[in-house]
């Protein structure tokens, strides 16, 4: 069938159908746009959780010392597994599948002054790998602690965002803090950078936001805490935690004398797992709204199939004509599909467009809240584009399969003769 | 060409069942001329149906060119239709959102000829019945005979052998009628199968032959009086 002829078909049926059309037009338009802005939702949420997951690292896993739970080469159970500073370089040494390994020292409830304001906070003795693995990036003119400050044991500070404003006022602008002193259990030490403000969805200690931190060497020097709070690690390109885990147990149990078949000894959380049931979640929420999404339009569907069936009626003595003159039954059923296509394609075009309109017109919107930082904007993807697209040429087909079938099974002879 | 046997052909509506043909036989040679003639309701237009493949007969023996119509499947007798014969309405039955190229060129279409060769020939057929300049005119642009041509370039697009003509004059005026049936003759002469349906005995006598139809029957009876019969009729 020439194309220009389809489109005459097609213009022709409109004109005598109009209203019928753009109704049926205007129910698919809306279709589309509901299960397009649907899984623009949440993908939106997704991708703004899946930011906020990274909050607290991307890709790391968190290892904390336990309590053995089986005797182990003449030691018995109950026995309390510590960790220590050169446990970082030992497991650097030992172990080439880590990308980057790190450590904590934590303290609750310290007395930080500045001036004549004293609070009571927490503070951490950190890493400078903190930056990248913890994401403690620091504002504009300011710096995170480095391996000078490591080496040097310098009494600096990097503070959380929220603590800044706690000790020195929300209107202080960081250019004038960044350089200041501070007291931390009468001690001074010099702040030299500010947090970027990060959404974290998940911690092991509190929000980042409310943490000082410090060289944990100094923090050793000055504190003298014998033990890390915990160790962070993360898995070198190509690993998972899943791959490694009995390495570690086994060369951390070679130094600390455990089975390393012993669960207890350890205690770990990987991100990674958190963040795939996460995603995986998030999956389900997406099939779940596009379900939704999807009966909407199959209901603009039926509408297409009802105007089909409608023109089929009216152009039944057309098929008889095309019959007689030796118009194979598939070329009918094909025409028909072909239009039921076209609808809803043109129709789902509409939609399409209209639904990305109207996301990139909401994200141009001046707003910030909490609930958009948690939620995040609806976002139309390349895969909801694809999927949507997919979903319209199906039920195009099937709203085109039906009464095509019904047109390609008329006898010509009482086609020809029709009214 | 034609060999039909005992032809038979029932409708059947709701509980009743009205028997159109009720033991036909004919017998057409190539390149005959014939006129089908006979009352309304005697059944010409459904044993036209049936020659032109767009039906099948309940009952009997229906021969085209040695293939036997009744066993051939519905994509068979499409091919049948696009190829070896030619329909030309009483009421044209052209397309009417389609120009009289495109309404030529469709059968071609079906046929899976190229663009090139479907140009050359919807070309040469519209310019053989007079109408090469209204090539990109529709239906509703043109007179009931220049329609009727279109028809007629349409029922020739793939050369079939045998061309059916359903009272192809029955909506013209006289001299378009005419014009018709001259072409008719012509492409007779051109070695065509022509079988014409209709109540004009005029134009049935310009045949070689003439099959008379009564009641789903031959009508072997007194040849003068049917022709006044029908007469009367048209």
């Amino acid at each position: 069938m020439k194309p220009s002829i389809l489109f005459n078909v097609f213009a022709q049926d409109f004109k005598k159908q109009r209203k019928r059309m753009v109704l049926t037009l205007m129910a698919i338009l809306w279709g589309t746009m509901s299960i397009m802005l649907l899984l623009a939702y949440g993908e939106g949420m997704k991708d703004q959780f899946s930011k906020n997951l990274n909050g607290l690292g991307e890709g790391i896993v968190i290892l904390w010392g336990g309590q053995t739970s089986v005797p182990f080469q003449g030691y018995g159970k109950g026995r309390r597994i510590h960790l220590h500073p050169e446990d970082v370089d030992y497991l650097k040494g030992r172990m080439p599948e880590l990308e980057i390994v790190a450590a904590e020292y934590i303290r609750w409830g310290a007395e930080i002054k500045y001036k004549d304001k004293l609070i009571s906070e927490r503070i951490n003795g950190v890493y400078p790998e903190y930056k990248e693995i913890r994401n403690f990036i620091p504002e504009m003119g300011g710096r995170m602690i480095n391996e000078l400050d490591m080496q040097s044991r310098r009494r600096v500070a990097f503070l959380g965002n929220e603590v800044k404003n706690r000790l020195f006022g929300y209107d202080t602008p960081d250019e004038n803090i960044i350089g200041e002193t501070i007291q931390i259990n009468s001690t001074p030490y010099t702040v030299i950078g500010i947090m970027q403000p990060k959404i974290q969805m998940s911690s092991y200690q509190g929000s980042d936001e409310d943490v000082i931190a410090i060289p944990a060497t100094t923090f050793h020097a000055i504190l003298g805490d014998p033990y890390l709070d915990n160790i962070i690690f993360k898995p070198a390109e190509g690993f998972t935690f899943e791959d490694i885990e009995s390495r570690l147990f086994s060369v951390m149990g070679s130094k600390y004398k455990f089975d390393p078949n012993d669960d207890q000894t350890l205690h770990t959380w990987d991100i990674m797992e958190e963040r795939k049931v996460t995603m995986d979640i998030f999956q389900v929420i997406q099939y779940f709204l596009g379900f939704v999404g999807g009966l909407t339009l199959i209901i603009a569907a039926v509408g297409v199939a009802n105007i089909m069936y409608v023109s089929i009626k009216e152009r039944t003595r057309e098929i008889g004509i095309k019959m007689a003159i030796g118009a194979r039954r598939i070329y009918i059923l094909m025409q028909f599909i072909v239009e039921a296509l076209g609808i809803t394609f043109l129709g789902g075009t509409l939609g399409i467009c209209s639904a990305y309109l109207l996301t990139e017109l909401f994200k141009m919107v001046p707003i910030e809240s909490e609930v958009l930082n948690f939620m995040g904007r609806p976002t139309v993807s390349l895969e909801i584009g694809i999927t949507v697209t997919v979903i319209l040429g199906i039920l195009g087909f099937f709203a085109g399969l039906f009464p095509a079938m019904k047109a390609a099974s008329v006898n010509p002879n009482e086609a020809l003769r029709y009214e | 060409m034609i060999e039909m046997t005992g032809i038979r052909k029932a409708y059947q509506t709701g509980k009743i069942t009205f028997e159109a043909l009720r033991g036909v036989d004919i017998s057409i040679k190539e390149n005959e001329y014939i006129a089908i003639v006979g009352p309304s309701g005697s059944g010409k237009s459904t044993l036209m149906n049936l020659m032109g493949c767009l039906d099948k007969p309940t009952g009997g023996e229906f021969y085209l060119d040695t293939e036997r119509v009744e066993t051939l499947s519905p994509n068979q007798l499409a091919d049948i239709r696009n190829r070896k014969v030619g329909f030309v309405f009483q009421a044209f039955n052209l397309l009417p959102y389609a120009t009289a190229y495109e309404n030529v060129e469709l059968p071609l279409l079906y046929a899976g000829l190229s663009g090139k060769e479907r140009k050359a020939r919807v070309t040469e057929l519209l310019n053989r019945v007079g109408l090469g300049d209204k090539m990109a005119n529709k239906p509703t642009e043109m007179s009931g005979g220049e329609m009727q041509r279109v028809a007629i370039a349409r029922a020739l697009a793939n050369k079939p052998k045998l061309i059916l003509a359903d009272e192809p004059t029955g909506n013209l005026d006289t001299k378009s009628g005419r014009a018709i049936v001259e072409i008719f003759n012509d492409l007779w002469k051109d070695g065509h199968t022509i079988v014409i349906i209709t109540h004009d005995m005029h134009i049935a006598k310009r045949c070689q032959r003439i099959i008379r139809l009564k009641d789903g029957l031959l009508d072997t009876g007194n040849e003068e009086e049917e022709q006044e019969q029908s007469l009367k009729v048209a």
